[in-house]
This record gives C-alpha cells, sequence and structure tokens, in this order.
C-alpha cells in the first residue's frame, strides 16, 4: 500500500535520508523511531508529499507529489508540534472539513468523545488553546475522516490519560482497514500501539521488525493497588487516572487502557516503594 | 476553485487577527483622520484646493508607506508560517499547491487592498457630507493606481517569500528590493546623469522600470500632466506615452511586473520543498 523506494534527501551538504526501501500494507501498525535527526520527520514529510527527494514513495501507486489531493484525502496527520494558527477553531474544522469532503459533525463529534467541548472553544483561536485542546482538535481533524493512512508523530503525548484511554479506542475502531504510521522519539511511548517497529538512523533504516501484537488497542486492565501509607502525590497522580480510593487513601482502584499499561507501569515505579500489593486483569470490553 | 476561496478566506481571517493588520489599518486610516484634523481640505498647493489637495497628499504618503508594508508584512507571515510549522500542517491536507498559493494571494491582496482604498472611500464619505467637491476622475485613478501598487508589491513579496527560507532572509530580501526601488529614483539617477556615467536613455528606461518612480510620475502627472517638475525627463516620457498613454502604462506595468513575481513565485514554489 504505501511504498519507499531508494528514497533519498539531501539538505544541502548533509544527506539526511539515504536510500530508504520500505513496504508499508494495509492493517499494519507501524512504529518509526529513531533519535533526534535520524530522518523520522523528513520521511513523513517525504510521504506527505510536502519535500521534493530522489527514489520512489507511493501510496496505492499514487504519487503524493503529483497527485496530491487524491492522495492526501485518504490520510490523516497530526503533527508532534500543534501549528500556531490564529484562525478560530470553528473555521478550522469548517476549513478542513471542505478539503477533505467531510461533515464538520464528525470531526466535532470525535472532539467531543475525546473530551473537548468544541461548541465553548468554536470561536476562540487555535493558538489560544491549551497543549491537550490543541491535540485532541488535531486528532480530531485526522480522524474524522475516511482516512486509509493515518500518520501520527507521538499523538498522545499530550493527552490525560482518559482522553488516550479514547484515542486508542478511536484507532482500534479503524485498525483492520487503516494503515498507521506513528513517530516517536521513544519505543516505550509507542510499543504498545504498533505491530512493526522502523527504527531510524543517520536516514537509514536499521531496524525492521515484527512485534507481538497481543495488547487489543481497545483493551481495558482492571487495577488494584494497596499502598502502606496515604500519600498524597500518589493519591494525586492516581486521580489523574481516574483511580477511586477504596478507604483511606490505601486501596485504590481503577481502569486501564491497554495500551497505556506502559506508561501507568511508569508512573507507578516512581512510588514502588510504597506500595504493598499490585494487580492488573484484563477486564471484558 | 473552492480551494481557492477557501484558502484565500483562511488568508483573510488570519491576516484580521495578525498584529501587523492592525497597525497597517490604523496607519491609513489616521493618514486620512490625520489629513482632515490639520484641515488640508481648506489649503491650496499648485492650485489643489478641497478634496483633490487631500487625495493628492494621501497618495503621495501610501506610495512613501505601503511598498515597504506589503513587502515586510507579506514575507514576515508566509516566511513565518513556513518556520512555525503551519505549511507542514495546512499542506498535509488535500489542498492543491495552485489553490493554495493563489488562494493565499487573492486573501492577502483583499487585507492589503482594503484599509487603503476603505480610508480613502471614508475621505470622500466626509467630504460629501460636508458639501465639497470630489473628484471623482481623480478618486478613480488613484485608485487604480493604489490597487496595481497593492498588487505589484504582493507579487515581489510572495516572490521573494518563495525564495527565502527562513524569515530573517526574507525580511533582509525585501528590505534590500524596497532600497534598491528607492535608490533609482528620479533624484539619483539624474545625479548620475549628471555625472555623466550612464546616458539619459538609459537612466530613463531604468526610472521607468522602477515600480516606485512609475507610480510617484503617474501620480504627478495627474496634477501636472506636462510633467514640469521632472525637467528633460518628461519630454522622453512624454514622447513615448503621451499622457494618455502614461496613465495607462502605469497601471499595466507594474500590475504585469506583480502577476509576472508571483507566477515565478508559483513556479519555485511548487517546484521545491513545501515546509
Amino acid at each position: 500500500m504505501i511504498r519507499f523506494q531508494n528514497v533519498a534527501k539531501t539538505f544541502r551538504r548533509a544527506r539526511v535520508l539515504d536510500g530508504i526501501n520500505l513496504e508499508i500494507g494495509l492493517g499494519e501498525r507501524v512504529a518509526l523511531i529513531g533519535s533526534n535527526g535520524a530522518g523520522k520527520t523528513t520521511l513523513i514529510r517525504c510521504l506527505l508529499g510536502e519535500y521534493t527527494h530522489d527514489g520512489e514513495v507511493a501510496i496505492d501507486g499514487l504519487d503524493p507529489r503529483t497527485n496530491r489531493t487524491t492522495v492526501l484525502g485518504n490520510i490523516g496527520f497530526v503533527p508532534q508540534l500543534p501549528p500556531p494558527l490564529k484562525m478560530p477553531v470553528g473555521q478550522l474544522i469548517d476549513f478542513s472539513a471542505s478539503l477533505c469532503g467531510t461533515d464538520p459533525q464528525h470531526i466535532k463529534g470525535i472532539a467531543q468523545r475525546l473530551g473537548l467541548d468544541v461548541d465553548a472553544v468554536l470561536s476562540r483561536q487555535f493558538v489560544r488553546l491549551s497543549g491537550g485542546m490543541k491535540q485532541k482538535l488535531l486528532i480530531a481533524v485526522a480522524l474524522g475522516r475516511d482516512a486509509t493512512v493515518l500518520v501520527m508523530d507521538e499523538p498522545a503525548a499530550n493527552l490525560d490519560p482518559e482522553a488516550r484511554k479514547i484515542f486508542f479506542e478511536l484507532l482500534a475502531e479503524r485498525q483492520h482497514n487503516t494503515t498507521m504510521i506513528i513517530s516517536s522519539h521513544r519505543l516505550n511511548e509507542v510499543s504498545t500501539l504498533v505491530n512493526r517497529v522502523v527504527e531510524l538512523d543517520l536516514g537509514k533504516v536499521v531496524l525492521d521488525d515484527k512485534v507481538a501484537d497481543d495488547v487489543s488497542l481497545a483493551g481495558i486492565l482492571a487495577c488494584r493497588i494497596v499502598v502502606k501509607r496515604a500519600e498524597p502525590a500518589f493519591a494525586k497522580a492516581l486521580g489523574a487516572w481516574n483511580f477511586v480510593d477504596q478507604g483511606d487513601g490505601l486501596v485504590w482502584e481503577g481502569t486501564v487502557s491497554g495500551p497505556d499499561r506502559l506508561r501507568f507501569h511508569g508512573m507507578v515505579a516512581r512510588y514502588i516503594a510504597l506500595i504493598s500489593d499490585i494487580s492488573l486483569n484484563e477486564a471484558a470490553n | 476553485m473552492n480551494q481557492l476561496w477557501l484558502t484565500a478566506k483562511l488568508d483573510i481571517v488570519e491576516s484580521l487577527r495578525a498584529r501587523w493588520f492592525q497597525i497597517y489599518t490604523l496607519v491609513f486610516g489616521g493618514i486620512v483622520a490625520l489629513l482632515f484634523v490639520f484641515g488640508l481640505t481648506e489649503s491650496r498647493v499648485l492650485g489643489f484646493i478641497g478634496l483633490s489637495r487631500l487625495l493628492v497628499t494621501y497618495i503621495q504618503l501610501t506610495m512613501a508607506i505601503l511598498p515597504i508594508f506589503v513587502l515586510i508584512t507579506t514575507v514576515r507571515s508566509v516566511a513565518g508560517d513556513r518556520e512555525a510549522g503551519v505549511f507542514e500542517y495546512l499542506l498535509s491536507l488535500p489542498v492543491s499547491l495552485s489553490a493554495w498559493f493563489w488562494g493565499k494571494i487573492v486573501g492577502r491582496y483583499i487585507v492589503v487592498f482594503a484599509p487603503v482604498f476603505l480610508a480613502m472611500l471614508a475621505a470622500v464619505g466626509w467630504a460629501t457630507l460636508r458639501d465639497i467637491e470630489v473628484p471623482w476622475g481623480m478618486f478613480g485613478y488613484y485608485t487604480a493606481l493604489l490597487a496595481v501598487m497593492a498588487a505589484c508589491f504582493l507579487g515581489i513579496g510572495m516572490l521573494i517569500s518563495a525564495l527565502a527560507r527562513s524569515t530573517d532572509m526574507a525580511q533582509g530580501a525585501a528590505f534590500l528590493v524596497w532600497l534598491v526601488f528607492l535608490l533609482f529614483l528620479d533624484l539619483i539617477l539624474l545625479g548620475v546623469m549628471i555625472q555623466g556615467k550612464v546616458s539619459p536613455q538609459v537612466a530613463i528606461l531604468v526610472a521607468l522600470a522602477n515600480p516606485l518612480q512609475v507610480f510617484r510620475t503617474a501620480a504627478l502627472a495627474l496634477f501636472d500632466p506636462q510633467l514640469i517638475v521632472l525637467g528633460p525627463s518628461a519630454y522622453v516620457i512624454l514622447d513615448l506615452f503621451g499622457v494618455a498613454g502614461y496613465k495607462v502604462f502605469a497601471l499595466v506595468y507594474p500590475a504585469f511586473l506583480g502577476i509576472l513575481s508571483a507566477t515565478a513565485g508559483y513556479l519555485l514554489f511548487r517546484r521545491g520543498d513545501l515546509p
């Protein structure tokens, strides 16, 4: 479906992409990882037809540069850094919906599901939204249309746990008929979301591996934590994950989204000395 | 066409909320207001009184301010948007490059021309209310001149934006272009001619190629049809074009230059890296 054939890109004398060969099929969820300067953003920009390059990039056999509107009509893109758009939220939604031939209500619906009260911010400038609100809106614009390719650069970085859970559900709903490319500096940020890892270093593919696909995007884990003593900082951290105190701050229960388990463990690890018992069980969806 | 209008509308909304636009509107609205406050319609210079006197002063001031304002704000916002990641995101949406580029130009043109024209229109409205005679012929030609001037420098601004890869470079180039136009105004050319370094024909050709000089001469021609203040070069210009011919040239040439620059900018934009 997506084919990079000997793709190379040079800025002045710096070779940022050096003969990339990749084929990504329908339904694959690819983590594109690598350190700063590895070439992730450049590769994504080549895929979006934004950069000229050597070699070939094709999506369903079409060059994204010469068939812009056809190809980009099927790609939903979430950038890592939200652009500083001065236009009101309502106009961004209408503009994107008009170009993508989708119903603005669909985009608004997804934003609402992610926890963004769109009606309350319709006339507010996009640039004046909080980081999380911007991210939710950009995700809604990307998912609010019939895209068969989703290209996302650290999409969940600014989302709270509840919004992340819904975001994973939204991805799960379209995982069988959509190809996803998720870019990140670190594999552990996205490892539970993907079934293939491509690592770039100095513009070359240094790792291309399938990974265990046991984690369901829509999976939910029921979690129970017992602590030795009540600790306000830990209580606050668990509160952010919507955990409920079962008695005097000593027993906490809640649910964790399957793909978010690693991030959750990371948070819990910071308070590991406090914990006397912890259990995580796959819950029925 | 729908994509073009969507992009134009987007650029208008973005510009209306930008600080540069507020300052820009304030400057041109302020000029007209100040000219009224200082009673310019009552003063008489070279036989001009009333609104024609005000329009003559307004167009002279506009010619000094508008080119540099249009150049700097255009390159700043276009190159700035590219640097800030606005292009990366908006050009990931299915919009054709021609609709994007020309849509931006259309939107920007409306935003740049509207305050200048509305300020002049407000002056006419005020004059009508106060029973001051409105020189409609002069008003019409000055409007056309301002429209063409905005188009000319917008086109040049878009070309610079397509060429320069950073805001700093774009700003520097825009300033340099303006400075070159300024340096080749007639007084400097006359100085060069006096020194005998350049033949008069070349000097006049350079002057006629300079859009700033073309506008200046055209504005002068309205209240000095024989271009007496230009001295001997007036003979060449009037022999070549005639009074009416020069008025047409002053509209057609800068418009052509603006469209040519914008087209060159579009071709460069389409060929290179977008963000």
